[in-house]
């Protein structure tokens, strides 16, 4: 593949615009005001992936704020994904802190819609949805290329320059709005793109096949979500429980049969990223989503053959 | 129509306990019609407030009048004469309805006897839901004849997000996905290309966020 445009300073997107089949991971800041989780992980994290996403508030409960845990991260030397939802802030909110997040040096940004505040642990909070995800990624687009706030006024100097990221749910319905709403999130100005975790890997090259007759994997980079799973009942748990995941039962199965789960887990997560970046074209990387078990990563990526990772000037 | 219902007993007897003697108010409006506050139920909540005080040894005295629309300050007009003497008013109106009897009214204590809703219309006996989000600037040209400013639990204007699955919204399994509607109707339509235009952010001015909102229709006021 040519080498693509690089508009950013990000390190992530410079990767991928030479076409290295790049890893990132995912940090859940905590439930208090310290850092020394997230400084913890970044520090095991460093040298086995090439970014990190930072969450936002996921699943709606209240945690360290996704931009100061992207500062913490920098200062170990991983460079964050901060991940921005529509749910908690409305439009001058956010292009206040996509200023303020970029002069603490974030370079990477990604646009979600955000779980619905029932979810989390302030169900009775007002929501606030004053734009969309793809309205999001659209607003930062237009601050970075046209220099422009939303309202159209002209941002003199010092635009925030973000390399652009979105999310895509292969596993959603309707499943052939799918891509179409991906190509949506591409028009807008989406750069590189962050999948659900796969588990129904059929399923995810039927959504492949699509992007690729439609030329997406050209116009951004697809980083496959995968999420290794401890036990047969978090399987379950995610099988019925969460809206937009498919858990195929073979899965649940072979966790159940397992004498570790765990090692068995990581197995899974081994085949899968293995399969993707053997047989799928179109991906360009995997993003690791690890939840509360940020541990593991390292060993995934070593055993996926993923290690070391490639340098940037 | 406006749909509203009626708040727990306990909660409407607790808003009059220092009451002797108040007058309930009902409305043959949206009220009548989501069966919520019509001379019906106007009745009927008067009888059991008595009973419920009659029971607790501290009598209710209640005067009941239905209005043709609490909406209309010409509609309050009977109550001048059945206000005078009692200590509170018990409105069975929308929202609407108890702040008019407020205003006509500044020395009485007025309390509301309904949660006002939302706008909706009915499925079916019994059942109603909600299909406009009273945004002040009309869309639905757009989606398909379906408002996902309130029928999509995020309002998204570029739907569905990630959490519809089934046709149904990841808050719970009997919410509609309203993109998912949008979706299937635009393709029935054949119109699902229309659904790749990027639908730009609202103008939110026209919303309760502008500030509270008027109406105005210059060529029927009547000057005075």
């Amino acid at each position: 593949m040519p080498e693509r445009e690089v508009k950013t300073e990000s390190k992530l997107e410079r990767l991928l615009a030479r076409g290295e089949f790049v890893v990132t991971a995912e940090i859940g800041p905590p439930k208090h005001a310290s850092a020394d989780g997230i400084r913890h992980h970044a520090r095991m994290l460093k040298d086995y992936v090439d970014a990190t996403n930072i969450t936002d508030c996921q699943t709606a409960i209240v945690r360290l704020s996704s931009i100061a845990a992207a500062v913490h991260i920098l200062s170990c030397g991983v460079e964050p994904i901060v991940q921005m939802t529509c749910r908690d802030r409305n439009r001058i909110a956010m292009q206040s802190d996509l200023l303020g997040a970029y002069s603490l040096g974030a370079r990477n940004l990604l646009c979600l819609s955000g779980d619905h505040q029932k979810f989390g642990n302030h169900p009775t909070a007002k929501n606030v949805y004053d734009i969309d995800s793809i309205q999001l990624i659209n607003l930062m687009r237009r601050m970075r290329d046209e220099k422009k706030f939303f309202c159209g006024e002209e941002i003199k100097e010092h635009e925030p320059r973000f390399f652009i990221g979105a999310v895509a749910n292969p596993f959603a319905d309707p499943f052939e709005f799918r891509v179409m709403r991906l190509e949506k999130k591409i028009n807008a100005g989406a750069e590189f793109i962050q999948t659900q975790c796969i588990y129904d890997m059929e399923r995810f090259e039927r959504f492949m096949e699509m992007v690729r007759e439609r030329g997406l994997h050209e116009r951004a980079y697809i980083l496959a979500g995968v999420t290794p799973l401890k036990s047969w009942r978090a399987a379950k748990y995610l099988q019925t429980s969460v809206s937009g995941m498919i858990v195929p039962d073979e899965i649940v199965e072979r966790l159940k049969k397992a004498e570790d789960p765990k090692k068995e887990g990581v197995e899974i997560c081994i085949e899968q990223i293995r399969y993707i970046r053997e047989h799928i074209p179109g991906v360009h990387g995997v993003h690791i989503m690890a939840i509360a078990w940020e541990e593991v990563v390292p060993e995934i990526v070593q055993r996926a053959g993923l290690h070391p990772r490639p340098k940037v000037e | 129509m406006i749909v509203a219902q009626q708040k727990p007993l306990e909660e409407i007897a607790r808003l009059i306990n220092d009451c002797q003697k108040v007058l309930l108010v009902g409305c043959a409006g949206c009220v009548t019609v989501c069966l919520a506050g019509g001379e019906k139920e106007t009745e009927f909540l008067a009888s059991a407030l008595r009973i419920k005080r009659q029971l607790e040894g501290n009598p209710l005295e209640t005067v009941t009048f239905t209005c043709t629309r609490q909406c209309d300050p010409e509609y309050l007009l009977p109550l001048d004469n059945l206000i005078g003497d009692v200590d509170a008013v018990v409105s069975l109106a929308c929202g609407v309805g108890v702040q008019y009897i407020a205003e006509r009214y500044p020395h009485k204590w007025v309390v509301p006897a309904l949660d006002t809703k939302f706008a909706g219309g009915s499925l079916e006996q019994g059942v109603w839901a909600e299909r406009c989000g009273l945004c002040g600037n009309c869309i639905l040209h757009l989606t398909g004849g379906i408002c996902p400013v309130i029928r999509c639990s995020k309002s998204i204007l570029n739907g569905p997000c990630g959490g519809s699955q089934d046709g149904k919204c990841e808050i719970a399994r009997d919410v509609d996905c309203a993109w998912q509607l949008i979706y299937d109707r635009m393709k029935a339509l054949g119109k699902l290309e229309r659904l790749m235009e990027i639908m730009p952010p609202k103008d939110w001015s026209t919303a309760r966020d502008g500030g509270p909102r008027r109406a105005v229709r210059e060529d029927v006021i009547i000057d005075a």
